[in-house]
C-alpha cells in the first residue's frame, strides 16, 4: 500500500485516538477514572500502524508522528488512576505493617544497629558524667540540661512552654525528625554504609544523652517527657534503617539479579517502610509537641506510653494479616 | 545508504519494547540539560523559601509552626508534587523535559518517592558529585535516585509537525530503489521547504547518475520520484 493510501485510511482512526488522548491529558484531577472503551482496542491498532509504516518505510515524519501519538497512548493506557484514599487507608491498614513483617530480618538488624551503642553509650553515660562530651559539644550539653532541669518551667525546651511554642515544636519536630528519617533510608544506596552510620551515630547520640540526664537524677523530668512519643519515634528510626539496609543489600549482594535489578527490586520494596516511618514520625511530631511537654502527672504520661507501645506492637504483629493465609 | 540499518549509530536513544511489540524510543536528557533544569528549580525554590519566611515570620508561635512544616515540604515533596501532577518539576518543564519509568509508563508515586528521596545521596559530597558520577557511568544518564526507582528523563518531544510534498508531476523512479534509498528519498523530499534553493540544487544533483538531470531540473525529477512513491501513479 501507499503511503498516502495509507494515510488517507487510517487518518480518522488517529484523529478518533488522539482526541481521547486529549481529553485524558487535560484536567487530571477532575476526570472520571474510566478509560473510554475503545481506547486500548484504537491504541492496539495503531501500534499495528507503526510497526507497519517503519518496516515499509514510510516517510521519517510520518514515522515519528505515529510513534509520538504511540508514545501518549502508551503513558495513558498503562498509568494507575484514582483511589487515592482507599490506597492510602488499606496502606495504613494492611501494606504497612505486612510489608515490615515480611522484613523484619532488615528490621532486626538495624534494631541492633541502633539498640546496641545507644545500650552501651547510655551505660557508660550512666557511671561516667564525662564521656557524654566525647558525644556531642558542651553547647550542646549546657542546653540538654537546662531543657530538663527538675526546677524547669519549659520541659523538653528551650522556649517558654505556651500554646505558640507547642505549635513551633510541631512544626521543628516536622522539618527535623521526619528529614532524619529520610535521610537514613537515602544514605543506603551508598551500599548500607550510610545507613549503617547514621543509625549508629543516632544510636549513640540518644542513649548517650539518656544515660547522662539519668545519671544527673533528672529521671523524674526527663523520661515521663520522651516515654509517650519515643514508641512511634524511636521505632520509626529503625524502620527508616531497615528501608535503608534493603537499599543496600541490593547494591552489595544482589543474588540471582543483576545488581541494577536488585537495586530496583529491593527499593521498591522498602518504598511501604519508609512511607510507614515518615507517617510515624508525623504522629510522633504531634505526641511530642503537644502532649510530652504537657503539665499531666507523671503516672498519666507512663500510662499513655505503655498503652502506645502495646499497641504499636499490637498493630505490628496483627494488622493485615488476611483469612486467606497472608502474613 | 544503508548504512544506517547495519552499524547502530551512537545516540541518545534509548529504546523499550512494549507488550504490543513495537519499540518506543525514548530520548534521554544528559546531565547539562538537567543541571539547567534543576537551578532552574533551585531558584523557584529559593524564592519560595523566602516568601514562606517573609509571610510567616511576624505570625508568633503558629507562624513558626508552618513556616517550618512548608520548609520540610518544599525541600522532599516540591519535585513529587510535579511529577506525579504532569511528570515534571517546572525547572524540567521549561526545559522540555519529563520524568517517566524506563519502560515508558508514566511516572508512580513510589518511584517518584524513591528518585527524590535520594536526591540526599546524589547530593553527596557537594553539588550533586555522586549523582554526576553514576549519570556518567551508565547508558540511559541516571543518577542513583534513578537507578533505584527505574526512571529516566526524557526529552517531552512536541506533537511532530507534518510537511505536506510539494505536489510535483509523478515520475516513476528509473532503476529498482532498495526500501532504505525509497526512504531517503521521501526524506529528501520532505526536507526541501527547509533547504534553499541552492542546498536543495546541490543535493539533486548528487544523484545525477540515476536522473541525468542537472540543477532544478534534478530538484523537480526527485521530488517527482517521491511523489511518485508516496502516492503511487494516479
Amino acid at each position: 500500500m501507499k503511503q498516502a493510501q495509507f494515510e488517507a485510511r487510517y487518518q480518522p482512526l488517529w484523529s478518533r485516538l488522539d482526541e481521547q488522548l486529549k481529553q485524558l491529558e487535560s484536567f487530571r484531577f477532575r476526570h472520571r477514572a474510566e478509560l473510554p472503551a475503545d481506547l486500548p482496542q484504537l491504541y492496539r491498532q495503531l501500534c499495528n500502524h507503526y510497526a507497519l509504516s517503519q518496516s515499509r518505510r514510510y516517510s521519517p515524519q510520518l514515522v515519528e508522528a505515529l510513534h509520538h501519538l504511540v508514545l501518549r497512548g502508551h503513558q495513558q493506557l498503562y498509568r494507575r488512576r484514582g483511589a487515592w484514599l482507599w490506597r492510602f487507608l488499606s496502606f495504613i491498614s494492611c501494606d504497612f505493617p505486612r510489608s515490615l513483617r515480611l522484613n523484619r530480618g532488615y528490621f532486626a538488624v538495624a534494631l541492633v544497629l541502633f539498640l546496641l551503642p545507644a545500650l552501651l553509650a547510655g551505660g557508660y553515660c550512666l557511671h561516667d558524667d564525662s564521656f557524654i562530651y566525647s558525644l556531642m559539644s558542651e553547647a550542646e550539653v549546657t542546653k540538654m540540661e537546662q531543657m530538663y532541669r527538675p526546677d524547669t518551667a519549659r520541659l523538653g525546651r528551650t522556649l517558654e512552654r505556651s500554646a505558640d511554642s507547642d505549635f513551633a515544636m510541631f512544626g521543628f519536630y516536622i522539618y527535623n525528625n521526619i528529614g532524619i528519617g529520610f535521610r537514613t533510608f537515602a544514605m543506603g544506596i551508598l551500599a548500607g554504609v550510610g545507613t549503617v552510620l547514621t543509625l549508629f551515630y543516632n544510636g549513640l547520640v540518644i542513649g548517650g544523652v539518656a544515660g547522662y540526664l539519668t545519671g544527673l537524677g533528672y529521671s523524674e523530668t526527663f523520661w515521663p517527657f520522651v516515654s509517650g512519643h519515643s514508641s512511634l519515634e524511636l521505632t520509626a528510626i529503625v524502620i527508616s534503617g531497615a528501608a535503608g539496609l534493603m537499599v543496600g543489600r541490593g547494591v552489595l549482594c544482589p543474588g540471582r539479579y543483576r545488581r541494577l535489578d536488585a537495586i530496583k527490586r529491593q527499593a521498591g520494596r522498602a518504598v511501604p517502610l519508609i512511607m510507614g516511618a515518615g507517617l510515624m514520625l508525623l504522629a510522633a511530631a504531634f505526641i511530642e509537641a503537644f502532649w510530652s511537654a504537657s503539665q499531666m502527672p507523671n503516672v498519666v504520661k507512663y500510662t499513655v506510653s505503655a498503652i502506645l507501645w502495646f499497641s504499636m506492637i499490637v498493630y505490628f504483629v496483627y494488622a493485615g494479616r488476611g483469612t486467606s493465609g497472608t502474613r | 545508504m544503508s548504512v544506517n540499518s547495519l552499524t547502530p549509530l551512537t545516540d541518545t536513544l534509548s529504546e523499550h519494547e512494549t507488550p504490543e511489540g513495537i519499540r518506543l524510543e525514548l530520548r534521554l536528557a544528559g546531565p547539562i540539560v538537567r543541571a539547567c533544569a534543576w537551578s532552574i528549580d533551585m531558584l523557584i525554590r529559593v524564592i519560595l523559601y523566602g516568601l514562606v519566611a517573609a509571610v510567616f515570620a511576624f505570625w508568633g508561635g503558629i507562624g513558626t509552626s508552618l513556616m517550618l512544616i512548608l520548609f520540610f515540604l518544599i525541600e522532599w515533596f516540591y519535585p513529587l508534587l510535579f511529577e506525579l501532577y504532569n511528570g515534571a518539576s517546572p525547572g524540567k518543564k521549561a526545559m522540555g523535559l519529563r520524568v517517566i519509568h524506563d519502560n515508558g509508563t508514566p511516572i508512580t508515586f513510589a518511584s517518584s518517592f524513591i528518585r527524590n528521596l535520594l536526591r540526599t545521596a546524589d547530593f553527596l559530597p557537594f553539588l550533586y558529585a555522586t549523582g554526576l558520577l553514576s549519570m556518567l557511568m551508565n547508558r540511559k544518564f541516571q543518577r542513583l535516585g534513578d537507578l533505584a526507582a527505574g526512571t529516566v528523563v526524557i526529552y517531552h518531544d512536541n506533537k511532530p509537525e507534518r510537511i505536506q510534498l510539494p505536489e510535483v508531476e509523478r515520475r516513476r523512479p528509473p532503476v529498482d530503489l532498495s526500501v532504505d534509498e525509497q526512504r531517503e528519498l521521501i526524506r529528501f523530499a520532505e526536507r526541501c521547504p527547509q533547504l534553499s534553493r541552492d542546498r536543495q540544487i546541490e543535493l539533486a544533483t548528487l544523484l545525477g547518475s540515476v536522473t541525468a538531470k542537472r540543477g532544478v531540473a534534478a530538484v523537480e525529477e526527485l521530488l517527482g520520484y517521491a511523489a511518485w512513491l508516496t502516492r503511487g501513479d494516479r
